[in-house]
């Protein structure tokens, strides 16, 4: 008996250590129709699919509930390999293509068209003569078939950005018997007219009976071009429907919407002094995935100010240029003071400290004590906890360990003592511990960059807290980074939504779902 | 005009460093103040002698692992054959057979668990390859200074030290395997050549009469050819022809470009006549057969043919370095070739294609360290003293530096640039003493300046590759 | 119970379990070999403060990130014109000699090491390769130079018509021993049973080490460990890496040619032309057998990695000698021993970086 459908996962549940991220998740795509799946980072949409193409991420981590059918019949993967021979395949969102090969060789990677020769009679298959016509041949129709009208022997490397996708897309369609295409953010990087162009492409194929899961967060394209959708969050599918019975709000609401509880009693601002604290204008940052193209922002002091966006969408990139990790251009002022972030360390000598999102790798020196770890940024910029010998400065360890002994415990950071190095703490700890160093230099400004990503609940709760407490008792002007739309809900006065590198929205936190979820969208 | 000056920037900018070694050679032949004749067949038996190993290195970098600093390791097997092969006391060619019977197992186990180590330190083969070959030469010290003899029971006053332990400086190979592949006349390989094709079209058609298949025109056209061409080599008058062991360079010369003109010619017939392709550019065909003749013309000039009458080369050892050009050549063309490529590219999307990325290294490494052993029997045959404890450690070093002159990187090496780089850095090698001495008085300057620019290259090279992968993740900031 | 014992024997890899059996093994073969115990340690003690410096070297390097300097032979060159020129200032008193020897050695090596760390701040990743090819690079270009430079004392050049520096210039006329002999005695015995002890060289050795453990513990010191183990965090304190990478590779340079003045003076000669070619390598060594890593370097490395290695090579060299007379045996014991923890360590560092 055929099955209407496609593909039907049932009941999916899966955990990671303990951490439910998929509950009895249903989830159906027909033959030759666009599907779009939709839904916030970390809502599980990239761990459905890894379930789908059996990663090895997931076998390693205790596998998965439930079972996926295709065109009815029950299958299992062992590996993406597997996948491909059911005719699963996946149009990556970073090109997985070889700039110094032509389009037919990339097109053609791993599955050439050879012949028998002498070598190979000896030495087996791998020493079959290339058939390059048959290569190209082949290429050509893939290329054909979606209408893209490129020289198949010229270099990947001398295409056009919006073209190379294009390629991996032959690729997949040139491998025989392809029934699922799964699309992976393809727009994130593409231009408009691009991404419109790969669009109709993708709706071209479908109409060849393959159907195609369409993984995106840019709500007016699913409206656009997907025949259903499926919305995920929190590891809950919250909706199933055909894009003609449904409309972008009720989506957007569907993807965002859940009970917020305030983590603070009053929304009411500290800042009635209306003095701004930090402004940006026309501020661009060169962050690699995280772009910011031009924002225009006023921070008023005493105010707990979030900014909130999906990721990839450039709201980390504000505060690694603020902090001169990445290069930046445009206008910066702290309490009306101009400065210029490209100059290592400007923000910090302007009393701006900042927690970085990156907390292994950016945050701690994970081979040294919690005691070297928080003193660090204050000994080099404020000159503190020094042994001054007028020909050197020496550390001053009786100073040190004292301040460290004091942040342990007002911060109750769980340490066997402050020689303990922090590659051994648990992540709330370590996020204490960077909170307990950005502190020691006495900032004005403090910035923090997705500060419960990672921890435990009972830290998550003390580390905001103390944010709050920072805030209120002592007037410190927070900036809160966050991918965690609740928090930022729960915590500040004022939250910027960053979508394509802009400001989309600021909106106040008590704003309908829909508007945050459309401002995510970018729409 | 502006094209042209276009190209030829284009041209002098992308093989700078081979004009700039060009120059320099042409410099030092000029201060040196050697007679030509000698600077010409002391390089031909250079490229004889080392050509070799350099095309050795080519399938590493093809394979994205660099340069191949372990082929130290391959010429280690290399000398424990030869060692054997000298204390059993074979000679000749049989004896150059045993080397290669024996060393070519050696060399494979050598190249599987080298791959296997480099598999475990991706990203830093190179200064592993160097690390590696320094201590496969403490080991090598090891086993040829006290097991043999110590260990192993070797009583043989020529190869061991007076006290009964351990391997001599220095091991003469004259009498024995000097010349044992040079020297192989081209009639006799001839016949070996026709041998084999006619062993292969036997097996075949015999299987085919096993399957009851109907036998290919070819294969009878193949067997009849073989055996008409054995039947002229046995000809006396034909075969006295064939008995030579070296070839005159001029013949060779002359040779080279009959066979440029042939292939050229062929390609025209092939293509618009056959192929029947009208669109096939001739002009390009033309051209190289217009300066494939000129060549000939050039060979008559007093001076050139002069040096073309003095140098004799080696016929089967050019033969072997030819093979192993086309050898590089066709694995390009297969599957396994596509692979390395792919591997040497991008691992990650060689492991997304499905090939299997640690083993396709590993067969790269083998394949390099087999033809380093190979390439190093070839010098010790031609070179004809074996020195026990030095023959192998300037190999790898040596090798690149010239791979390096010819104009190759750390990821981008051809055939070409191999041959190129070997001409121009032994060049240099012959004359830098004499130019030092003219110079400077002093001709040991000349031989550290040498040394200088073997390491010097290798050095400039290795930090221009480390500088360009730094600097590919920046990108400028978009507008 | 005892939190650094523990720590202490975490660290230790087979590898290490060899080198350290293989030197006890070799110390109790001396004794029933008939060697004299007493000279086999007084030797070990003085290779042990000789190369000391050199190895000291590796700290700064390894600490600023840029990994082992294998290109160390740039500090001793510049060491060794330091002592030439030295020498070709007909100085009489060996510690004005020492001093000036030091004084432009380190001057030259500083520079060339400033230079050197702008290179290698340009080939991030690939440092090891890069410093390995550039000493031997500057090896093979001073020997030309020390055939061409223009030095006249008699004591430096070949004599009678021959051209250029000779390969081992005696250091008697100058710092020949300079600091072995200051307050040495013996120790349990006389001239001939007794332990020589090199005070003035160890005591050297010791002050340049308690120099470097206070320097890593300045702010200047601290900020360029802190670069060598996390760039990025140290970039967002707001400190230039790029710069702390080139004080370290300034420092570790400097000492190399401190370092080969020591070495010299205590050997006796300064080694010309290929001597130094693989110095680099050997120190290296010496500061992995003590236990560091490509990232991480103590003090403590040094001393127990030069005590270790040197230790080998001073018992090994009269125990073969006695085994195997005229061997080079223990020449080959030091290219496995060195070059197998070189390739070790190598490994620890890349092999969890697998792709693919």
């Amino acid at each position: 008996m055929q099955s209407q459908f496609l593909l039907h996962m049932k009941n999916i549940s899966k955990e990671f250590f303990g951490n439910p991220v998929l509950k009895n998740v249903n989830f159906q795509v027909r033959p030759g129709e666009v599907h779009a799946l939709v839904g916030e980072n970390g809502a599980g949409k990239s761990t459905l699919m890894n379930i789908l193409f059996g990663m090895p991420v997931i076998h390693s981590t205790g596998g998965f509930q439930g079972e996926i059918e295709i065109n009815g019949q029950p299958v299992a993967f062992d590996s993406p390999h597997q996948a491909l021979d059911y005719g699963i395949g996946m149009v990556h969102q970073e090109f997985m293509l070889i700039p110094e090969f032509t389009v037919t060789e990339n097109i053609k990677v791993g599955r050439e068209i050879s012949q028998p020769s002498l070598l190979s009679r000896v030495f087996g298959k791998e020493l079959e003569t290339l058939d390059r016509e048959k290569m190209a041949w082949d290429a050509r129709i893939a290329l054909e078939e979606i209408g893209l009208n490129i020289e198949e022997h010229t270099l990947v490397a001398g295409l056009p950005v919006g073209y190379k996708q294009f390629v991996e897309i032959a690729r997949e369609i040139d491998k025989t018997g392809i029934k699922l295409l799964v699309f992976d953010e393809p727009s994130a990087v593409l231009t408009e007219s691009e991404a419109e162009k790969l669009l109709n492409i993708m709706r071209h194929i479908a109409r060849k009976n393959i159907g195609i899961i369409l993984i995106t967060h840019r709500l007016g394209e699913v409206m656009a071009y997907a025949d259903s959708v499926s919305v995920l969050r929190d590891g809950e599918l919250v909706m199933r429907a055909e894009i003609k019975d449904t409309n972008i709000l009720e989506i957007a609401e569907k993807m965002i919407g859940r009970k917020i509880e305030r983590f603070v009693d009053s929304a009411a601002g500290h800042h009635d002094s209306r003095e701004i604290a930090l402004s940006l204008r026309n501020f661009h940052v060169d962050m690699p995935g995280e772009m910011v193209r031009g924002i225009d922002l006023d921070i008023w002091q005493g105010e707990i100010f979030g900014i909130g966006g999906l990721a990839g969408q450039g709201k980390l990139g504000i505060a690694n240029g603020i902090m001169g990790l990445y290069s930046s251009r445009g206008e910066a002022e702290i309490f009306g003071r101009k400065f210029n972030p490209n100059k290592l360390g400007a923000a910090l000598a302007n009393d701006i400290a900042f927690v970085s999102e990156d907390r292994r790798g950016v945050g701690l020196l994970l081979n040294q004590s919690i005691e070297h770890n928080l003193v660090f940024s204050a000994m080099h910029t404020r000159n503190e906890f020094l042994l001054d010998l007028k020909i050197v400065k020496l550390y001053h360890r009786s100073k040190g360990r004292k301040h460290a002994l004091d942040m342990i415990k007002l911060l109750d950071i769980r340490c066997t003592g402050p020689r303990q190095k922090t590659g051994s703490l648990s992540g709330g700890n370590q996020q204490k511990v960077c909170l307990a160093r950005a502190l020691t230099l006495k900032p004005k400004i403090l910035i923090v960059s997705e500060p419960t990503r990672g921890i435990d609940i009972g830290a998550k709760k003390l580390v905001l807290e103390y944010l709050v407490h920072l805030n209120r008792q002592l007037g410190m002007t927070i900036i809160i980074i966050s991918s965690e739309l609740v928090e930022l809900r729960s915590l500040c006065q004022r939250i910027a939504i960053i979508a394509g590198g802009k400001v989309a929205r600021i909106l106040q936190p008590d704003a309908p779902d829909a508007e945050f979820g459309l401002a995510m969208s970018g729409g | 005009m502006g094209r042209v000056k276009d190209i030829l920037l284009r041209t002098v900018l992308n093989n700078k460093v081979v004009i700039l070694f060009a120059i320099l050679c042409i410099a030092a032949i000029y201060t040196a103040q050697n007679p030509l004749t000698f600077v010409a067949s002391e390089l031909f038996t250079r490229i004889g002698r080392n050509g070799f190993m350099v095309l050795a290195l080519l399938i590493p970098v093809l394979a994205g692992m660099g340069l191949n600093f372990g082929i130290v390791i391959g010429a280690i097997a290399a000398q424990i054959a030869v060692f054997w092969t000298v204390y059993w006391g074979f000679e000749g060619s049989s004896g150059f057979l045993l080397c290669l019977l024996l060393s070519t197992p050696l060399a494979i186990f050598f190249g599987w668990l080298v791959g296997k180590l480099f598999n475990r330190m991706k990203g830093a083969e190179m200064i592993a390859g160097l690390i590696l070959g320094y201590f496969a030469d403490g080991l090598y010290q090891l086993f040829f200074l006290y097991i043999i003899g110590g260990i192993i029971p070797v009583s043989n006053p020529r190869l061991i030290i007076s006290g009964g332990i351990g391997v001599k400086n220095t091991i003469d190979l004259t009498g024995n395997l000097k010349y044992s592949l040079d020297n192989i006349s081209s009639g006799s390989m001839l016949t070996i050549a026709c041998g084999a094709v006619i062993l292969v079209t036997v097996v075949k058609i015999i299987a085919a009469l096993a399957k009851r298949e109907g036998i290919p025109k070819k294969t009878w056209l193949a067997l009849a050819g073989a055996l008409i061409m054995l039947g002229l080599v046995m000809l006396p008058p034909v075969s006295k022809l064939l008995s030579a062991r070296r070839l005159l360079l001029l013949h060779g010369v002359l040779l080279a470009l009959a066979a440029v003109i042939a292939k050229q010619a062929w390609l025209m017939i092939n293509n618009r006549l056959i192929g029947r392709r009208k669109d096939y550019p001739l002009g390009p065909r033309f051209f190289l057969i217009a300066l494939a003749l000129a060549g000939v013309l050039l060979t008559c000039l007093k001076p050139a043919e002069e040096i073309l009458m003095s140098v004799e080369i080696p016929i089967a050892t050019y033969l072997c370095i030819l093979g192993l050009y086309l050898f590089n050549a066709a694995l390009l063309k297969t599957r396994l070739g596509q692979n390395m490529r792919t591997v040497g590219q991008s691992q990650t999307v060689a492991h997304a294609a499905g090939i299997d990325v640690n083993r396709t290294r590993i067969i790269a490494m083998i394949i390099s360290t087999t033809l380093a052993c190979w390439g190093q029997l070839i010098y010790l045959q031609n070179i004809g003293t074996f020195s026990t404890y030095g023959a192998h450690t300037q190999v790898g070093q040596y090798a690149i530096a010239a791979l390096l002159v010819g104009g190759a990187s750390v990821q981008k090496a051809t055939a070409k640039q191999a041959v190129i780089g070997v001409i121009l850095f032994h060049t240099l090698f012959i004359v830098a003493p004499q130019a030092g001495k003219e110079l400077f008085n002093n001709a040991q300057l000349g031989e550290y300046f040498r040394v200088f620019v073997a390491y010097g290259v290798i050095a400039v090279s290795l930090a221009m590759h480390a500088w360009k992968t730094a600097m590919k993740p920046k990108k400028p900031l978009e507008a | 119970m005892f939190p650094w014992l523990r720590k202490v024997l975490a660290n230790i890899s087979l590898p290490h379990l060899i080198i350290v059996a293989f030197f006890l093994i070799l110390l109790c073969s001396a004794a029933p070999l008939g060697l004299s115990i007493p000279s086999l340690i007084s030797d070990t003690l003085r290779r042990w403060a000789m190369y000391g410096i050199l190895v000291l070297a590796m700290v700064p390097a390894i600490q600023s990130g840029i990994g082992p300097n294998f290109g160390i032979s740039l500090g001793i060159v510049g060491g060794l014109l330091g002592a030439t020129i030295s020498i070709e200032m007909g100085l009489t008193n060996p510690w004005a000699a020492v001093a000036v020897a030091m004084a432009i050695g380190g001057a030259i090596a500083s520079v060339l090491g400033i230079l050197y760390g702008l290179l290698l701040n340009r080939v991030k990743g690939s440092e090891m390769t890069v410093s390995t090819y550039v000493g031997f690079s500057v090896i093979a270009f001073m020997n030309i130079m020390w055939l061409s430079l223009p030095f006249s004392k008699g004591t430096l050049i070949w004599p009678l018509g021959g051209m250029g520096m000779r390969n081992n210039i005696s250091l008697v006329d100058s710092f020949g021993h300079v600091f072995n002999n200051w307050f040495s005695f013996h120790l349990f015995g006389g001239e001939e049973t007794g332990i020589f002890v090199p005070t003035g060289l160890i005591i050297v050795f010791l002050a340049s080490c308690l120099l470097m453990g206070l320097f890593l513990r300045s702010k200047t010191g601290i900020a360029m460990s802190a670069a060598g183990e996390n760039p990025a965090f140290t970039r967002a304190a707001g400190i230039n890496v790029d710069k702390m990478r080139i004080i370290g590779t300034a420092i570790s340079t400097a000492l190399g040619a401190i370092g080969i003045i020591v070495y010299a003076q205590s050997y006796g000669f300064l080694q010309l032309y290929n001597a130094p070619l693989m110095m680099g390598f050997h120190c290296v060594a010496a500061i992995l057998i003590g236990g560091a890593s490509t990232k991480k370097a103590t003090i403590a490395n040094v001393l127990v990695g030069t005590f270790l290695f040197q230790g080998i090579l001073a018992v090994a060299l009269p125990v073969v000698n006695k085994i195997l007379p005229e061997s080079n045996l223990p020449d080959v014991i030091r290219i496995i021993i060195s070059n197998g923890i070189i390739l070790f360590a190598l490994s620890k560092a890349k092999g969890g970086e697998v792709s693919g």
